[in-house]
């Protein structure tokens, strides 16, 4: 990667949902360190303009809380593209990754970091100590990526 | 012997529902209905918190059209602090929220949950009807319909603070004006739209006309429609006054102040679906039930303050003689009107300095209680709260316009269920796909009506007439 590609990272979820909040919660942390070349955003769902933004760059971060990957969280390549209809207002990842190549050209990477979660039942706006736990690790994980721009690593489960 | 056939949940919809259909022994409908299976709860929920959380809180009833929540828990509560008229600066900020949000609902509704349907024919193969297929076929169109709903969402962001969930109205006012350098953003893309939306409305437009035969009876049938109006009568999708019609276009009332809704507006309950049924009271509930949305709002202003929306109102109103217009299937050509009047709002709005001004806010003798009432993307939206001395909200009545839509959309599922369901040998995907163009027509929002988020796979069940499970068929 050269060093002045361009990188987005979308953390998106409810807030008002617990653990849901943790991809808002490591965009704001990752917004806060103002890395070079790094622009994010926050969404609490996907939706199709999205793609209009994700193909202004060459790397795609998105950021979700998981109920399922290993803990403290996981991070992979995004490779498959979305085919299948959508059923409702909001999109996937895959789905907005779609869009932008086939409405826009986009030739974006894109990474899919999934940070285990524990409560997502419950109303309230703070995470789990667990949930905050791992996403301290993910964020120092994603941090240390951007800044060495290893981006051609394998899926991984930290 | 009868079978059941279930629709569930429902696609390209928000929320989750489900139909069912019940058929004779000859594959004759003899019933069918659109359920709604998630329970909302949310007027419980926010008792005992302080009202001026309100719009900020009410707008986590959906992702998909906060700001409606948004401006009318604000407008309530512009009651309960006695803010009787709003500065221009604050009222207008609130209304160039209220049209960006206005066009970013319904271009994506239009362009990307629903131009599947029409551009690929309703039985065309489901790998292929899907916003997908569209980028590939019509990637124009798919372009478009992305970047009108981008600009409806940076007008919301730079109104209200953030895409979803902002916080730019406030009881009595707004929180911020619009900079001369945001306004400038938006005036360079603002002819771009223009463009774009006459082409929206165009391809609704030629939908309806070259398709009449076919959509004319598809899901139609003769209804009431209400809509706020302005006091001249032309469309206000921000404030007005309440006015009802009935199919020849009748005034039922007309000029109503919304705070006295519950004068002519109840709701009934069935045990069948979790969202309510609203009438108009002098009607009852059988005659009183009443369509709301862009086809209502259509029907019942007598003008569009916008020159190219009223020409297009004009036209839209001349296919049906110029009385009310009960097809189902022009909720969708009224839709692009009404997106063409926003963008047309918009550049109204854009081009006002009192956009600028920073009187933000009023306030007068406070108040225990507050209605609020806007023209959402789906309809009119009623918020009702209570407030006792302590500033906590002791009672919340939402009547979202999904809801307004419960019988209407019933009855659409129940024609095109008798209509193409009736007597065919075999259900097939394109067969039920039938039922869900007609709710589409709607756009209804389900997690709105009943707070819930939903994912939408399609399951379809036949039973037969003694409830046993025959077949049951799914798509996600």
């Amino acid at each position: 990667m050269t060093d002045n590609q361009k990188i987005l990272l979308i953390g998106f979820g409810n807030p008002a949902r617990a653990d849901d909040g943790l991809g808002p919660s490591v965009a704001e942390k990752i917004e806060a360190q103002n890395l070079p070349n790094v622009t994010v955003d926050s969404d609490y769902q996907l939706t199709v303009e999205d793609s209009a933004q994700v193909a202004e760059y060459d790397i795609v971060i998105f950021a979700d809380a998981s109920q399922n990957c290993a803990e403290p969280f996981s991070f992979e390549p995004l490779n498959d593209r979305q085919e299948g209809s959508f059923s409702s207002h909001s999109v996937e990842p895959a789905q907005v990754m779609t869009l932008a190549e086939k409405l826009f050209g986009s030739k974006a990477k894109a990474f899919m970091l999934g940070i285990r979660g524990y409560e997502f039942d419950q109303f309230g706006a703070s995470l789990s100590e667990k949930a905050k736990t791992n996403m301290e690790k993910a964020i120092d994980f994603i941090v240390d990526l951007i800044k060495t721009k290893n981006f051609n690593k394998e899926a991984a489960c930290f | 012997m009868s079978k059941r056939v279930i629709i569930e949940p429902v696609t390209r919809v928000e929320g989750h529902g489900k139909v069912s259909i019940l058929l004779d022994e000859n594959n004759k409908v003899t019933q069918a209905r659109f359920h709604i299976v998630e329970f909302r709860g949310f007027e419980r929920f926010i008792q005992g918190r302080p009202y001026w959380e309100m719009p900020v809180v009410v707008q986590r009833l959906c992702g998909i059209c906060p700001v409606s929540h948004h401006l009318a828990a604000a407008k309530a509560m512009d009651v309960i602090v006695g803010a009787d008229k709003l500065t221009p600066t604050a009222e207008k900020m609130r209304r160039l929220m209220h049209y960006g949000q206005t066009l970013q609902s319904h271009a994506l509704h239009f362009f990307h949950l629903c131009s599947p349907d029409l551009l690929f024919g309703f039985d065309a193969d489901v790998q292929i009807r899907n916003v997908i297929g569209v980028a590939l076929k019509h990637k124009d169109l798919a372009v478009q319909g992305v970047m009108l709903r981008k600009y409806g969402q940076e007008i919301i962001k730079a109104t209200a603070g953030k895409k979803i969930h902002g916080t730019g109205a406030i009881p009595g006012g707004i929180n911020k004006n619009l900079s001369t350098n945001e306004r400038d953003v938006f005036l360079k893309d603002i002819k771009q739209m223009l463009v774009w939306a006459r082409g929206a409305l165009k391809v609704a437009k030629d939908y309806t006309v070259e398709n009449l035969e076919m959509v004319k009876p598809f899901g139609s049938f003769d209804s009431n429609h209400l809509s706020l109006v302005r006091s001249d009568g032309a469309m206000d999708l921000y404030h007005g006054n309440l006015r009802a019609i009935d199919a020849e276009g009748n005034k039922i009332f007309d000029q109503v102040d919304y705070s006295k809704y519950l004068d002519y507006i109840a709701e009934e309950v069935k045990s069948w679906s979790y969202m309510k049924f609203p009438f108009i009271k002098s009607l009852g509930p059988e005659k009183g039930w009443y369509r709301v949305g862009p086809l209502a709002r259509v029907n019942t202003c007598d003008f569009i303050d916008t020159p190219e929306a009223e020409e297009a109102r004009k036209e839209f109103m001349a296919v049906t003689d110029n009385k009310p217009n009960n097809i189902t299937m022009a909720y969708h050509w009224a839709r692009m009107i009404e997106v063409l009047h926003s963008v047309e709002k918009i550049n109204e709005l854009l081009n006002d300095p009192d956009l600028q001004g920073n009187d933000l806010v009023v306030k007068g003798e406070r108040r225990n209680e507050g209605i609020g009432l806007l023209e959402a993307p789906r309809g009119t939206l009623f918020h009702h709260y209570k407030v006792n001395d302590d500033d906590q909200v002791t009672m919340a009545n939402l009547i979202v316009s999904t809801t307004n839509n419960n019988i209407p959309m019933n009855r659409a599922v129940q024609k095109v269920a008798a209509d193409h369901i009736s007597g065919a040998p075999e259900i097939t995907e394109g067969l039920l796909n039938h039922i869900e163009v007609a709710i589409r027509a709607y756009d209804p929002c389900l997690s709105c009506a009943t707070h819930a988020m939903g994912k939408m796979p399609l399951k379809v069940t036949l039973f037969d007439y003694q409830g046993n499970e025959i077949e049951t068929k799914t798509k996600e």
